[in-house]
């Protein structure tokens, strides 16, 4: 049983409200952090547990804050990425609808540390009712003086908004949200400059994801050397995991980074393996946008050890072979999945998103879906095939932001693991667009 | 002051100078191709992708390469950094992939396009393109929209620059055009019905780099290289406006009226509506010379700088043209 | 329908005014702009679940801004309804994960009990207006749909579904928001 640094609490009667959150150990760490720490020794225990993003880049968090510029004179902000909406993710609802004060508290003493006097939680607007949540328990927090003037007599102030965005999943990138925190259409901005320079308001700020910033407590309470004992190797500490597809026991799962795919998979204590007895397919291990793998590759590297869940062994092989943490989103797939559907409704999901401004991204991720279209309804050329890989290839790298890449590495992953499906759906294709057309063949490993 | 090598070639600039305005110094054939950018306009640039050039070092402190092409036009340089456009493979073939993708939903309607022999878009696929496309779906179009009676959008040809929308922003006080919807499926529009009319919404057709945003009244009058662009100007009551032009006639008669604008196709000067679109005699102006097109443009070909001394040899410009034309031959495309 | 039903002069109630005001505090004096969305969403709850260009005009006018700068934002965002909508509108996720456990079938089954088409016009009897939308951030609990502030989850069954549909055709007032006494009359958006 792993241990539980974020969750322990989660199915406590009440610890929604203030008074059972503190009876349960809450805001510990802001009155810990402000009563005896000064704000560089905050940063310095984040920096040492190793805390790395956990939105989906995976950047060490310590590390971002420490290049916050601190001009004299001008306010800097933290701002919460909480426009949870990569395809299989679902982690920061769950921990904000059930725990609120976990992020409220993260956010005082994550301010705390990087001078920040006014911060926002940018919460995708589809989330309203968490939102409500948000406010309500924030308003507890100013009543029992850990927001507001002068807190906990320390002189530190600090005014905390929730701040709801309005459906667009581009506002997840960091220059995209603070555009749209602004009033403004969620166009990714040119980098640089980066945010710790000119970021809201054209002000230093830092944003964080919602698990990144509700494990700050925790580090800070125990200590960053505690937390860096969790894990393997550089990824340390705990990792929430949104498991969803075709599994047993869909949910959220907090687990110790190190633990192994197939245990996460196939326990009881976890997913319960796959739905209706069936076969396990293929995992999209990180949120859509991570290339997809075959069974056989997600349980075992190419190189035959384990698979475990962490930044490291997801991505051993490269793109060729592995694939990436990314945000956590677990998407299982049983043998009747059709690769190319799948495919085609993550790259519609791309299309729909991107937001239009520069052209390899407007243009390339409409043709994509138009190409996958065509294939999963039975007009698809052979050409088509080696066409989205080429077209995901003028995509990627060349963009504003990572949607680009977004959208080109499942297609381009998938056609590599599972080009003899692709290939079915030219050849047979008045088989393949049958309702529930299972392809009869075998996945590409290498 | 930062000194940077651009394609091989060395050039000390202020610092905080773009890549794109280091390479312009420089000048000539490695400057790289800027559909979006435009200097006279905040904010502009990083849309289109045009400019991408490779980092091979980013500074003499850090001389590690950029992990990804840069938009040259947003990018500034650092004292000690190498780039390469022209000389970098990679960089011809990701601009071959920004052509396709700028033209897989354009409606190539060249033929009947008033922009046609003036358009950035033309140019960027003339240079850097292939000549067949691999994309065989639907394109995308729009509906005409009347923005007014001056003004033609046809926003099917647009490429999503946004220079007509901070143009707007930076040039008059209520701007009622914008960006509205997005992705594949963003457009340049007012929304509700209404129209563009303030005194400098004109110069919204001279910074559109394809035929989306057209002047009504020099439409469908005028292929651009039948006509001859000649520099004039006048006493403009318009304080905000210098008044000095290009008119662009055809005979006797002056076709259109437009900014003047540099090499790079960037307007020198903004003019007023009543410059462009009401002075269209030729004794509303002062005639100073035939302009020089300095752009890779059919129109340079043209090439007949002869000096003008007074309106009635405008009349015979065609023919003092043909007899240019046998002395110097004409300027090769690109060049 | 086209967009007719509005009224010509909307005015925000009382209750709106005074959250707006609580909302506008929370940005700095010279970024009221930051406001915008928030707003937005609170003239969607007021005025029968849409925007009308007439409303967009009053939140640019509220806030002080161009109404051009109103109109690019709600046409970026798709959770603001452009076109007049049904008493209730079903959005419902299309996105792979909810794909995978059944999201076009739920569609399906939607626009067959309803008589709603996606991204159609509403229901006949007005009550209902069916989105396919991406991905809510729900995938364990797939398929999904949400309908205002609420997600109805894991809609894999016919008890599942009807559920939903009876609890909304029960409902005469859409919910109250925190700062309203009651929730106005979900007839609104068809009269």
């Amino acid at each position: 049983m792993g241990r539980k640094l974020l969750t322990e609490h989660i199915n406590v009667e009440g610890i929604e409200t203030l008074e059972v959150y503190r009876k349960h150990g809450g805001y510990r760490s802001v009155e810990k952090a402000i009563k005896t720490m000064t704000p560089d020794e905050v940063v310095e225990e984040v920096k040492k547990s190793g805390l790395r993003g956990r939105g989906g880049a995976g950047f060490p968090t310590g590390m971002k804050w420490s290049f916050l510029a601190k001009p004299e004179g001008v306010p800097r902000y933290l701002v919460c990425n909480a426009d949870e909406s990569e395809p299989g993710t679902f982690k920061d609802r769950q921990l904000m609808s059930k725990l609120p004060h976990l992020l409220i508290e993260g956010m005082i003493t994550s301010s705390y540390a990087l001078g920040a006097n006014t911060s926002y939680i940018y919460i995708r607007g589809e989330l309203l009712y968490v939102l409500r949540i948000l406010e309500k328990a924030i308003a507890e927090a100013y009543a029992a003086g850990y927001l507001g003037k002068n807190i906990l007599g320390s002189g530190y102030d600090l005014d905390l908004y929730v701040h709801p965005g309005g459906g667009a999943y581009i506002c997840g990138e960091e220059t995209a949200l603070l555009e749209s925190l602004e009033g403004k259409r969620g166009n990714p901005r040119n980098k640089p400059p980066f945010p710790a320079v000119q970021g809201l308001y054209a002000r230093p700020t830092v944003v964080n994801n919602v698990e990144s910033i509700a494990a700050v407590p925790v580090i800070v309470n125990e200590g960053g050397e505690e937390y860096a004992k969790i894990g393997v190797g550089r990824s340390t500490g705990t990792k929430l995991i949104s498991a969803c597809g075709h599994l047993n026991k869909p949910g959220i799962y907090e687990i110790e980074l190190g633990l192994p795919v197939e245990e996460f998979i196939y326990s009881d204590e976890y997913c319960g393996g796959i739905w209706k007895g069936r076969e396990l397919k293929a995992v999209v291990a990180g949120g859509s946008s991570v290339p997809i793998l075959p069974k056989e590759l997600i349980l075992k590297t190419a190189a035959g050890e384990n698979r475990l869940m962490t930044y490291e062994s997801l991505s051993d092989g490269g793109f060729v072979t592995g694939t990436m943490l990314g945000s956590g989103g677990f998407i299982a797939m049983d043998e009747t999945t059709c690769i190319v559907r799948n495919t085609w409704n993550f790259s519609r999901f791309y299309h729909h998103e991107s937001c239009g401004q520069c052209s390899p991204c407007r243009e390339g991720t409409g043709w994509l879906e138009k190409v996958l279209h065509r294939l999963e309804y039975g007009h698809g050329r052979m050409e088509d095939i080696d066409l989205l890989v080429s077209v995901a290839k003028q995509i990627e790298g060349n963009t504003i932001c990572p949607l680009g890449e977004a959208a080109a590495w499942p297609v381009a992953a998938a056609v590599r693991h599972f080009r003899e499906e692709f290939e079915w759906h030219v050849t047979n294709a008045k088989d393949a667009v049958q309702p529930g057309a299972v392809f009869p063949g075998k996945a590409v490993l290498v | 002051m930062a000194k940077i090598t651009f394609d091989g070639i060395e050039v000390e600039v202020p610092d905080g100078t773009t890549i794109l305005n280091a390479a312009r110094q420089i000048g000539g054939s490695i400057v790289p191709p800027a559909m979006c950018y435009y200097t006279p306009l905040k904010g502009s640039g990083g849309k289109c992708r045009a400019c991408l050039v490779r980092v091979a070092a980013g500074s003499a402190k850090d001389p590690r390469p950029m992990p990804k092409l840069v938009a040259s036009c947003v990018t500034p340089v650092q004292d000690g950094m190498i780039v390469e456009n022209t000389t970098s493979e990679q960089v011809m073939d990701v601009r071959k992939g920004i052509v396709e993708m700028l033209l897989i939903n354009h409606p190539l309607d060249c033929p009947v396009c008033d922009q046609a022999g003036e358009c950035d878009l033309q140019n960027f696929a003339y240079e850097h393109g292939v000549s067949t496309t691999r994309y065989v779906e639907e394109r995308r179009t729009f509906e005409k929209i009347d923005i007014g009676p001056l003004i033609q959008l046809h926003m099917t040809r647009c490429i999503l620059c946004y220079r007509c929308v901070y143009t707007a922003d930076q040039l008059t006080d209520k701007r009622v055009h914008g960006v509205l919807g997005r992705g594949d499926a963003a457009e340049i529009g007012t929304y509700i019905e209404n129209i563009i009319d303030n005194d400098f919404s004109g110069n919204v057709i001279d910074v559109c780099p394809v035929g989306a945003l057209t002047d009504k009244t020099f439409r469908f009058k005028q292929r651009v290289w039948f006509t001859k662009p000649v520099n004039a100007h006048r006493d403009c009551e318009n304080e905000k406006c210098g008044g000095r032009v290009v008119l662009w006639y055809k005979g006797k008669d002056v076709l259109r009226v437009t900014a003047r604008k540099d090499e790079y196709g960037e307007v020198k000067e903004w003019i007023c509506n009543t410059c462009r679109f009401d002075k269209k005699e030729t004794a509303d102006w002062t005639i100073e010379g035939p302009a020089h097109i300095d752009r890779s443009s059919v129109i340079s070909a043209n090439h007949y700088e002869l000096p003008v001394v007074n309106p009635q040899v405008i009349a015979d410009l065609p023919e003092s043209s043909i007899r240019d034309l046998e002395q110097n031959p004409p300027m090769k495309l690109g060049n | 329908m086209e967009p007719t039903t509005a009224p010509a002069k909307p005015q925000f109630s009382e209750a709106a005014k005074a959250e707006i005001a609580r909302i506008c505090k929370q940005y700095p004096e010279e970024r009221r702009k930051s406001a915008l969305l928030p707003v937005l969403h609170i003239a969607q709850a007021e005025f029968g679940g849409w925007v009308s260009p007439e409303v967009q005009d009053l939140v640019a006018e509220v806030l002080g801004l161009a109404p051009i700068e109103v109109y690019e934002v709600s046409t970026f965002y798709t959770m603001f309804n452009l076109k007049p909508v049904g008493k209730h509108v079903l959005e419902i996720c299309r996105t792979g994960p909810c794909m995978l456990r059944g999201s076009d079938e739920l569609t399906a089954h939607l626009e067959r009990i309803t008589g709603a088409k996606v991204g159609g016009a509403p229901s006949e009897d007005g009550l209902f207006t069916l989105k396919e939308v991406e991905c809510l951030a729900a995938c364990g609990f797939a398929p999904i749909v949400q309908v205002r502030e609420k997600y109805y989850e894991q809609l894999d069954t016919q008890e599942a579904v009807d559920a939903m549909l009876l609890e909304l055709r029960n409902q005469v007032h859409r919910p109250a928001l925190p700062w309203e006494e009651n929730g106005l009359p979900n007839a609104l958006a068809n009269n």
